[in-house]
């Protein structure tokens, strides 16, 4: 795997410390149907933390939270100590500036082209100029491994292609806090690995914060610093990969185990 | 228990009226925040140029096309008509007059509707479900910025533009039919519209035109913003905003013609 081909040039700058989360007594219901019934996680400044549960169970609509996309029905998100559940317009979008973002199915814009995508968040937020800003977006290209492919559209480039792509646009702006919705998901077992070693690689390059929603177990466990397991819409346990892998809760070995519930009664 | 089973009909209604006003709030906070986005620089140009290209010259044909088959019926119909009182001279500010004030803006909105509005709708309300939109948000950027503000100064300023060309158009199906057909003199078809034909007829379809513009892109935008669920909620999308673009086409245009003078 080709990672960090041309170094970017943002690495040789000081960047500010990652901020920490925190999400406290988080609940949020759609149309009754209770999702998040009390979510309580704290997220360390510059961990990997990554949130599996079963699907539907909430773990996207938590990263939403985060993002600010959704307000609760109750409950805080503290990025840096700010709430981002009850900030709005320009205070909501300096936190925001700070993150990076890689959306489930990639969230690319159609009508541009990889490397108009990725340059995208630079070009109408930086005031760089613009051959540096073009330097900077195929460095970041590069660093994915797809420095060759910018002239192509989204529309052209393969599933897991799509995926770097969208990982190369979120660090592009050098965020310190960078959010993956199951950046793995539909994508073969070479291509997972490859995905998480990338973010491993250029997480520990540009110590960001990353939180991550996953479904990959047991492949999540080699890169974690912490998992948290969502289950019936709290967070049922969080540890250190070995903790959770050898966990005695049975709801979290069903569900890292992948074994069918049966009740008993 | 009677008396709740008699007052549910009025809850029901009651409801629906509530959920009535909500969504008209909706739609007017939707107007709102993207005018706000035009009057607080900055405004994206290349976005509007794109867009501009997209609802105006790529809706030239359909326009154009139409406006000559309205044109050729006017002036068939009008011909017909008029000559049974002897009046067939007047046949050429019939057909303008016609075009000017009224057909031209309502054929030429309702054409954009089809072409342009169902197909931004159906744009971004896959954009809204492939999360195009909420990557716009989380980068910091105003979607409407990017997105709602352009398409509606595109439509605002193709409309007119559209909508003269159909006038043109027409006007000349009308002499094709009148003056080849029916031997009428060119004289006398465009030297009545020249007398009969008021600037304010011109000022009464360009602002209607205007109206409309603002409407279908109005329309088309939020109804793609709030798309549902998948692939159904995007063709439900675009057929609501067809169907209410065309509607409220219809119902502003009986109340501009009545206020406009």
């Amino acid at each position: 795997m080709s990672v960090a081909r041309a170094p970017a040039p943002a690495a040789t700058e000081v960047l500010p410390p990652p901020p920490g989360i925190r999400v406290e007594a988080l609940r949020k219901r759609f149309r009754r149907q209770p999702v998040l019934r009390g979510v309580d996680l704290e997220i360390r400044p510059g961990e990997l933390m990554v949130v599996i549960g079963r699907s539907g169970g909430g773990k996207s609509v938590l990263l939403r939270h985060m993002l600010g996309l959704v307000r609760p029905d109750s409950g805080r998100v503290l990025i840096d100590g700010q709430d981002v559940t009850r900030l709005r317009g320009r205070a909501l979008d300096r936190v925001r500036e700070r993150f990076g973002v890689v959306f489930q199915g990639g969230a690319l814009f159609d009508s541009l082209s990889v490397f108009q995508n990725v340059r995208f968040p630079l070009r109408e937020k930086s005031r760089l100029p613009a051959d540096q800003i073009d330097a900077r977006t195929l460095a970041a290209l590069e660093q994915v491994g797809l420095g060759d492919m910018g002239h192509k559209y989204p529309a052209e480039v393969s599933g897991g292609m799509r995926k770097r792509v969208a990982i190369a646009r979120a660090l592009v702006t050098e965020p310190r806090v960078v959010f993956l919705d199951e950046p793995t998901t539909g994508l073969d077992p070479i291509l997972v690995n490859t995905i998480h070693h990338l973010v491993v690689e250029l997480q520990r390059k540009f110590n960001f914060t990353a939180v991550m929603v996953s479904h990959e177990i047991p492949e999540i466990f080699q890169i974690a610093h912490r998992v948290a397991v969502l289950h019936d819409g709290k967070i049922r346990a969080v540890g250190p990969p070995s903790e959770i892998e050898g966990s005695d809760d049975p709801a979290v070995r069903h569900f890292i185990h992948g074994e069918v519930e049966i009740d008993a009664t | 228990m009677n008396a709740t089973l008699a007052l549910e009909p009025l809850a029901r209604l009651g409801r629906l009226g509530l959920d009535w006003a909500a969504a008209l709030g909706r739609f007017g906070i939707f107007l709102g925040e993207t005018l706000a986005c035009l009057a607080i620089p900055p405004f994206k140009a290349g976005e509007l140029v794109r867009r501009l290209w997209f609802v105006g010259y790529r809706s030239l044909s359909v326009v154009v096309l139409t406006g000559a088959f309205t044109g050729l019926v006017l002036g068939l119909q009008g011909m017909l008509m008029l000559r049974r009182v002897g009046s067939e001279a007047f046949v050429g500010p019939l057909v303008a007059i016609a075009l000017v004030r009224e057909l031209g803006p309502v054929l030429a909105a309702l054409m954009v509707t089809g072409r342009a509005g169902s197909a931004i709708a159906a744009e971004i309300g896959v954009m809204r479900i492939t999360e195009q939109i909420d990557a716009l948000t989380v980068m910091a950027l105003n979607p409407m910025r990017y997105l709602t503000a352009p398409i509606l100064v595109a439509g605002i300023i193709a409309m007119p533009l559209l909508a003269w060309i159909f006038d043109t158009v027409g006007i000349f199906g009308g002499y094709v039919v009148t003056v080849s057909l029916f031997g009428l003199s060119e004289g006398t078809y465009f030297g009545q519209i020249r007398a009969f034909l008021a600037p304010i007829d011109l000022w009464v379809g360009f602002w209607k035109a205007i109206v409309f513009g603002l409407i279908v892109m109005w329309v088309a935008a939020y109804k793609g913003f709030h798309v549902g669920h998948g692939a159904e909620g995007v063709g439900r999308a675009t057929t609501e905003a067809v169907v209410l673009a065309s509607v409220l086409i219809l119902v502003f245009d009986y109340f501009l013609g009545s206020v406009l003078p």
